[in-house]
């Protein structure tokens, strides 16, 4: 492929992003405030998807865990709201901070741990998760089995918006930021160093990457993404209770990042649409249809497409283009 | 001290229960050097299916045997179906395919058998030893997970099937070379493994009722028992069962409270593989560069 073709390409990338944004803006305009609701949700799991790939697919660290990152994120989100007034747009980065803080430290004795130990350490974190919430000694910060109720937050400036399509246009543009950091961190020297750290731990340390120091920075990271999906994602629920957080919540991140394709960032996206959507489809047919069908599409994705949607669709793209 | 040795006694019944099923991922684990997060839901299945065969007015002990039989064809079933296409694949590949496993037996289970919490029998109901420290479901819990733990012993140490399968996990390309059918000993453990969970399942299915997410603390205690012991070691995954049993009763009665327990459990996972990551009794590996 020459230079020119290159450019081509690139430019029709560039084309291809940019449509894609316009719909984003333009979409809660056609649809329902319900609809609204549930678009800015599937945003919130593309933030968190984007997070755990950062983890797994990148660095290749398993979490199991990641409910439980989520909801420290919307914890926090929401005991700042209710005990301390702090507007919302405020609790947003931090709970992105405190995950970093817990994730960071949560990574420093994963380092010690490899694949299925990782994966049972932080499957055991996701178990662990709802009882800890429900503890009775922080009970007077977390409302215990109730959870805490969040108010709805008003657009701001009087504009001529919906509480949810505001909400929406809020987390998208979070969602912007983050996915746009992210781009810039995977393609950079660090994301390079994660790479290497993924494929090859030995020779990546032998060539003066401090693996120690990357793998739990990317677990704070991640993490930190995470925080910032479940602190978002309890103000668009308006509400946040430990039986949210369970076992199930974690896994379902996992089906989203094998669905949309490990190490990729756009994969985050189908993933996220993925698991907003088709457990809504699903739900008509059986309360664990679902679950029956997560399993089987990730068995699937992992015989059939280990790429998941983002390599089939980029395959499609280069036919296309050719 | 009446409460606290009734709370060690009931602790080594649980931790029978522990036992088996760390001695379950214990099998495969030696095998495959795969932690298998789908055991609990494999055990939570064949629960199931055992309360099906008894609600269809088998005897007790009738359904426990033909349970133990389909288990163990279901777990060879299960190995030959799902697991071997990735045998060879990556770590993070192997996880995924036991996390969609134990999302397919959890929605499964739901779906046949409704979330409705059931009961399910105990067959040791007989009357007498009721001013004891031990119920006499306890005592027939115990009673059972050390039949079970004499049987494997005997099986591994005294049988050529035995030996053959242990050799398989052990050196695999020697045993091919020595003709041992290395696949199907991988799928017998797999059976084994099912088998024991299936016991493990149904007998502690009467404490805990029997419903599709009956086994998430019940697997949680058994992975820090298999670690506690040392995850390639049978004879230390039975000890870790029996000590985390304890452990959790008394964690449970004198310092953080019932609500905590599972917590217990993540800290002793953690715990263990940090400070001691082989185990009690495990081997430490050292790979070449």
């Amino acid at each position: 492929m020459d230079q020119h073709a290159t450019t081509r390409g690139q430019g029709l990338r560039m084309a291809a992003v940019i449509a894609a944004m316009a719909v984003l803006v333009a979409l809660p305009f056609f649809i329902s405030d319900y609809r609204t609701f549930q678009f800015t949700q599937a945003i919130v799991y593309a933030i968190v998807l984007v997070g755990l790939n950062l983890l797994t697919g990148y660095n290749g660290q398993i979490s199991l865990g990641h409910g439980a990152f989520y909801a420290v994120g919307a914890y926090t989100a929401a005991i700042l709201m209710e005990h301390f007034g702090v507007p919302y747009w405020a609790t947003v980065p931090a709970a992105g901070l405190v995950c970093f803080g817990f994730g960071f430290l949560f990574g420093l004795p994963a380092l010690r741990l490899h694949g299925h130990y990782l994966a049972l350490a932080t499957f055991a974190l996701a178990v662990a998760t709802p009882q800890v919430l429900k503890v009775r000694h922080l009970e007077a910060w977390t409302g215990g089995v109730q959870g805490i109720v969040i108010i709805k937050p008003d657009p701001p400036f009087g504009l001529p918006l919906s509480q949810d399509r505001w909400l929406y246009f809020f987390t998208l543009a979070v969602a912007m930021l983050l996915f746009l950091a992210a781009w810039n961190l995977v393609r950079g020297r660090a994301g390079r160093a994660m790479v290497a750290l993924r494929d090859h731990p030995i020779a990546a340390e032998a060539m003066g990457v401090n693996g120690a120091m990357v793998k739990s920075t990317v677990f704070g990271i991640s993490a930190l993404y995470t925080g910032i999906g479940g602190a978002l994602g309890a103000i668009a629920v308006q509400f946040v209770a430990p039986d949210s957080f369970g076992t199930f919540l974690s896994i379902s991140f996992v089906v989203g990042i094998v669905v949309g394709g490990l190490a990729t960032l756009s994969g985050a996206i189908w993933g996220a649409l993925f698991i907003q959507f088709v457990p809504n489809v699903a739900d008509q047919i059986s309360k664990a249809a679902p679950w029956a069908i997560y399993g089987a599409v990730l068995l699937v994705f992992i015989y059939v497409a280990p790429g998941g949607v983002a390599y089939l669709l980029s395959r499609v793209w280069g036919k296309l283009r050719r | 001290m009446e409460g606290f040795l009734h709370q060690i006694l009931s602790g080594l019944a649980t931790g029978g229960i522990y036992a088996a099923i760390a001695l379950s991922l214990v099998m495969i684990y030696q095998a495959t050097h795969h932690i298998n997060f789908a055991q609990g839901e494999m055990a939570m299945f064949s629960t199931y299916l055992a309360w099906m065969m008894i609600d269809a007015g088998l005897p007790y002990w009738v359904a426990f045997a033909g349970t133990v039989a389909l288990s163990f064809v279901l777990g060879v079933l299960i190995e030959r179906i799902v697991i071997r296409p990735v045998e060879h694949a990556p770590v993070l590949s192997v996880v995924i395919v036991f996390i969609a496993l134990l999302v397919i037996l959890n929605s499964l289970a739901g779906w046949i058998f409704s979330y409705t919490i059931k009961t399910f029998p105990s067959p040791f109901t007989w009357q007498g030893s009721q001013n004891g420290y031990l119920s006499p479901h306890e005592l027939g819990t115990i009673g059972v997970t050390l039949i079970v733990l004499t049987a494997l012993f005997l099986f591994f140490r005294f049988t050529s099937l035995g030996l053959a399968m242990r050799a398989a996990a052990q050196n695999p390309v020697s045993s091919r070379l020595a003709g041992i059918r290395v696949g199907w000993m991988l799928a017998l453990g797999w059976g084994l493994a099912a088998a024991i969970g299936a016991i493990a399942g149904m007998m502690i299915a009467p404490v805990v009722y029997l419903d599709p997410n009956m086994m998430a603390g019940v697997m949680l205690y058994a992975f820090a028992a298999a670690l506690l012991g040392g995850i390639d070691n049978p004879f230390g995954a039975v000890v870790g069962g029996f000590v985390v049993g304890v452990v959790e009763n008394l964690a449970g009665a004198y310092v953080v409270g019932t609500e905590l327990k599972l917590t217990v459990a993540l800290v002793l996972i953690i715990g263990v593989l940090l400070f001691r990551p082989t185990g009690l009794f495990g081997r430490r590996y050292v790979t070449r560069v």
